[in-house]
């Protein structure tokens, strides 16, 4: 084992150890005892995570054989040893999700600090299950691997978004989330049946090194299909993604957590992670990009008239995903994990500055009751605007770069995506900056004897944090444009050997040229400051009185097109009358009566047969020497005859 | 044909008819005396095999003492009339019939079976009672030591259960 | 005389036995039945004994004992079946006390 295997294990290691203290110890165990133990296994997971990142920088992988740590499933020739893979693609992912997972925990001391001890523990540990899930499910060495991470994610965002188990609504919003993420998780073993039968491994480098030499093929489209229905089911993508906003339910905290660093960056993961099975498939790919441009718009169109400040960032999550998705549809896998890495900061930081809000406003989550809190909560206000800057895409922040490296390509790929890329980030300017002028400017409209007031320590260290990462992050991935560095940014290039394959069977897009993309960025930038500044100016005189019911096409919105309505109706209503009808006609009628009718038929029966019963000995002994003539006649004589 | 032959056929033949009519008699007491005469037959065979220990023993146990039990148990109930109710006539016949189906099915089962002839079974002289003496106690000590304990329990059984009350 | 003769009149002998038990109904007569079918055996085992002793002995071995075992069982049945008689009939005796009858008719307690 090289030195880098010896530290892989580590990583995921200490969250389990956390789990596992929290969660046994969680009636004995003090509240800074929790919090520290929770918090600093993930300090010290982000610690061993630099520390392998930097043995990847200098070109140390754990690939193939060196990553076995024992025999996971085997029998025959087949084998699914438990492997870790650490490569460029890993590392970045350890990195986000150990470090944003790191904040989120210190952030959740003081969040949830009104918990009573036992609860307070068993949040920790599933925080920390889950994180250890998301670790294994990036670190894999094969699908199988992943696929215990993957259904690890989906047991803890179960458990988390109905951390609150008394409340009905809540327990029905992790049920749904559970079963979304099944609907998903069936499409992605099924890939990994087909992956089994075809190439006899899970491995990610013998699929794909017998992938490439194999080329196309129908087969791989179904498998690359499947996976993508796993990957719809995680990340929240058309036309599952309903589970995502009703996510809400959980602690906010936990909310970040999803959004952000964890559970639906999975699926972008997995796609980026098949990059040669997606490159060989182009039908698929184009279906990525589809609907994830679908995802985008649709997504912030419902984003614009939500009034609950979790739901708002919920769709916005589910509408930067829909843009991922687009990336990895149209080739940009760099550009792809480059906005995941972004959107896990700034959307981590929303989220928590949401928390912080909700925290200081005593549970109240409508923005129609906020309003000037930039007096109460500067902190929060700085971060948040810092945030929403970055989501909205203004330079220099980081979601500028990210999500113009994918128009960029979309572009290339189809001016059309382009335009309706670009129209859906107006409206994600447009409801970001709607929810901060309605929090934090104007006049306060909530309830003027409990004045809101700044969050605590914990959670403002973890806001500031996170928003210097969300104000520089895009650094690390300057366009060429601006670099005029000829070789791609340095995301790219650290990137490049987990992509190479996949981006060589790719058919190749002509890059725009320099005036263009000037041009288009020009033409998005402005456009987007325009959208702000409007939602700055209607949302600042915003009057609880003057808000009318939404009517015609805002009311659509406002009832998220009514997609829950209409899954309720095509979906829900007719399996419940099946189960109706089941229940009442086939139940009663058929499987009652035959149930019934068997044992009617046996009573009957016995009713019949006690006769032989006779409880007269000569009758039991005259039995038995008949059953000993069947039985010498067929034991002895029969073969003979 | 020889005369341990004549001897064989005489043998069996009364065996099997007393046996016949141990099953057929009304009169119990009938029953037994045909059954001594069966088990006085089959002793006979035993001669015949040169087993003559297992003779001796099969004439002074069963015709000797167990027999005597139950004659002694009939003559106790007072049972020697014909005193058994008539059986129906359906079980009787069906009864008979299985039986002699089983017959069959053995016989046949039998015949059909591959079965080395061996001639001249009467040789040799392990029936001898200082043949079967030394058998049984030298490596058959133990069973034949446990016999007695068998013995004992039936004995304290059969009081116990004879027992009024 | 071959063995087949001391089988087929074993297997007479014991489904005579076994006709008994199961045509009549006096208990003493049904156990007589079972002792005959246990002498029919204890035939058989006494001649199948004396058929291992003549093929040892047709084998060329002087001293053997082969076969002796199959008597002892036979010695040791008569012994059980002793046994067996006198518990035996004293259950049939405690039946006579109890019901006035050894009439196996009466004795269909298992009916219910």
């Amino acid at each position: 084992m090289s030195n880098l295997s010896q530290l892989a294990w580590l990583v995921p290691i200490f969250p389990l150890i956390g789990f596992l203290i929290n969660g046994l110890g969680r009636n004995y165990l003090s509240k800074t005892l929790v919090g520290i133990i929770g918090s600093g296994a993930l300090l010290l997971s982000f610690i061993t995570s630099v520390l392998i990142f930097n043995k990847v920088s200098a070109g140390e992988l754990l690939i193939g054989e060196a990553g076995v740590y024992f025999d996971f499933i085997k029998f025959g020739s087949f084998n699914i040893p438990f492997a870790f893979q650490i490569d460029q693609l890993t590392s970045i992912f350890l990195l986000v999700i150990t470090g944003v997972g790191f904040l989120i925990h210190v952030y959740s001391t003081s969040y949830m600090h009104e918990e009573t001890k036992a609860h307070f523990a068993r949040y920790f540990a599933y925080l920390n299950l889950f994180v250890f899930s998301m670790l294994l499910l990036v670190m894999g060495a094969n699908y199988v691997i992943m696929f215990i991470g993957w259904e690890g994610v989906g047991l803890c965002s179960y458990l988390l978004i109905g951390y609150w188990f008394k409340n009905n609504d809540y327990t029905n919003a992790a049920k749904k989330a559970f079963v979304m993420n099944r609907i998903g998780d069936l499409g992605f073993l099924i890939a990994i049946f087909y992956l089994i039968q075809h190439f006899g491994t899970t491995t990610y480098i013998d699929i794909f090194s017998q992938a490439k030499t194999e080329g196309s093929s129908s087969l791989i489209t179904i498998i690359t299909l499947c996976l993508f229905v796993g990957a719809m089911g995680k990340s929240a993508q058309l036309p599952l993604y309903t589970w995502l906003p009703d996510a809400m339910a959980g602690p906010t905290p936990v909310s970040a957590l999803i959004h952000a660093a964890t559970m639906v960056t999975a699926g972008i993961y997995m796609i980026a992670r098949s990059n040669v099975l997606y490159a060989l498939a182009p039908s698929t790919m184009s279906l990525v990009a589809i609907v994830g441009l679908l995802t985008a718009v649709f997504a912030a169109s419902i984003a614009l008239k939500q009034n609950d400040i979790k739901k708002v960032l919920a769709y916005s999550t589910v509408s930067q995903l829909g843009y991922m998705f687009l990336g990895l549809g149209v080739g940009a896998f760099t550009g792809a994990v480059f906005h995941v890495m972004t959107h896990a900061f700034f959307k981590a930081l929303l989220f928590l500055g949401a928390g912080s809000v909700i925290h200081a406003m005593h549970h109240q989550q409508d923005m129609r009751h906020y309003g000037g809190l930039k007096k109460y909560m500067p902190v929060t206000n700085i971060t948040m605007l810092i945030g929403c800057l970055a989501i909205a895409g203004i330079p220099p922040f980081s979601g500028f770069f990210s999500k113009d490296e994918i128009l960029i390509a979309a572009y290339a790929a189809n001016p059309i995506y382009y335009v309706i890329g670009l129209f859906g980030a107006l409206m994600t300017a447009f409801y970001m900056f709607r929810m901060y002028t309605m929090t934090f400017l104007g006049g306060f409209r909530g309830d003027h004897h409990h004045l809101p007031h700044e969050s605590p320590k914990p959670m403002t260290f973890a806001l500031v944090v996170l928003a210097i990462l969300a104000a520089v992050a895009g650094f690390i991935g300057l366009p060429e444009l601006f670099t005029h560095n000829p070789e791609g940014h340095k995301l790219a290039n650290y990137l490049a050997p987990v992509f190479k394959d996949g981006e060589a069977l790719l058919a190749k897009h002509a890059h725009p040229d320099h005036t263009t993309e000037w041009i288009l960025l020009a033409v998005s930038v402005g456009l987007i400051v325009a959208v702000i500044l409007w939602a700055v100016k209607t949302y600042k005189v915003y009057k609880l009185e003057n808000d009318a019911e939404p009517q015609g096409f805002s009311k659509i919105l406002a009832n998220k097109w009514y997609v829950d309505e209409i899954y309720d109706a095509v979906i829900i209503k007719p399996i419940l009358a099946i189960g109706d009808f089941f229940g009442k006609v086939i139940e009663t009628k058929g499987i009652d009566k035959a149930v019934n009718g068997v044992g009617k038929a046996i009573n009957f029966g016995s009713r019949k047969f006690r006769y032989l019963q006779s409880g007269n000995v000569g009758n039991y002994i005259l039995i038995m020497i008949v059953a000993i003539i069947i039985l010498v006649r067929i034991l002895f004589y029969l073969p003979m005859s | 044909m020889g005369a341990t032959q004549i001897i064989f056929w005489i043998l069996s033949i009364v065996a099997v008819f007393s046996a016949i009519m141990v099953i057929t008699r009304k009169n119990p007491v009938y029953s037994v005396l045909y059954l001594i005469i069966t088990f006085f037959a089959i002793s006979g065979h035993y001669v015949l095999m040169n087993a003559q220990f297992l003779a001796i023993v099969n004439i002074i146990v069963y015709a000797g003492a167990i027999l005597v039990l139950f004659l002694f148990v009939l003559m106790l109930m007072n049972l020697n009339k014909e005193s058994e109710p008539k059986k129906n006539k359906f079980m009787l016949w069906a009864s008979a019939f299985a039986g002699g189906l089983l017959l069959y099915v053995l016989l046949a089962a039998v015949h059909t079976a591959h079965i080395e002839n061996v001639k001249g079974i009467h040789v040799g002289n392990i029936g001898l009672v200082s043949e079967l003496g030394k058998a049984l106690f030298t490596t058959y000590v133990v069973p034949f030591e446990i016999t007695s304990i068998l013995f004992l329990s039936a004995m304290v059984g059969a009081v116990v259960i004879g027992k009024k009350d | 005389m071959p063995i087949n003769y001391y089988i087929f009149l074993a297997i007479i002998l014991f489904c005579i036995g076994v006709t008994g038990v199961l045509t009549r109904r006096n208990a003493i007569i049904i156990f007589m039945c079972i002792e005959l079918m246990l002498n029919s055996v204890n035939l058989l085992l006494v001649a199948f004994s004396k058929m291992h002793h003549a093929r040892a002995l047709a084998a060329g071995a002087a001293n053997t004992t082969a076969g002796i075992e199959a008597q002892l069982f036979v010695f040791f049945i008569m012994v059980v079946a002793a046994a067996e008689v006198a518990v035996g009939l004293a259950i049939i005796v405690m039946m006579y006390r109890n019901t006035h009858s050894v009439d196996i008719n009466f004795l269909n307690r298992l009916k219910n």
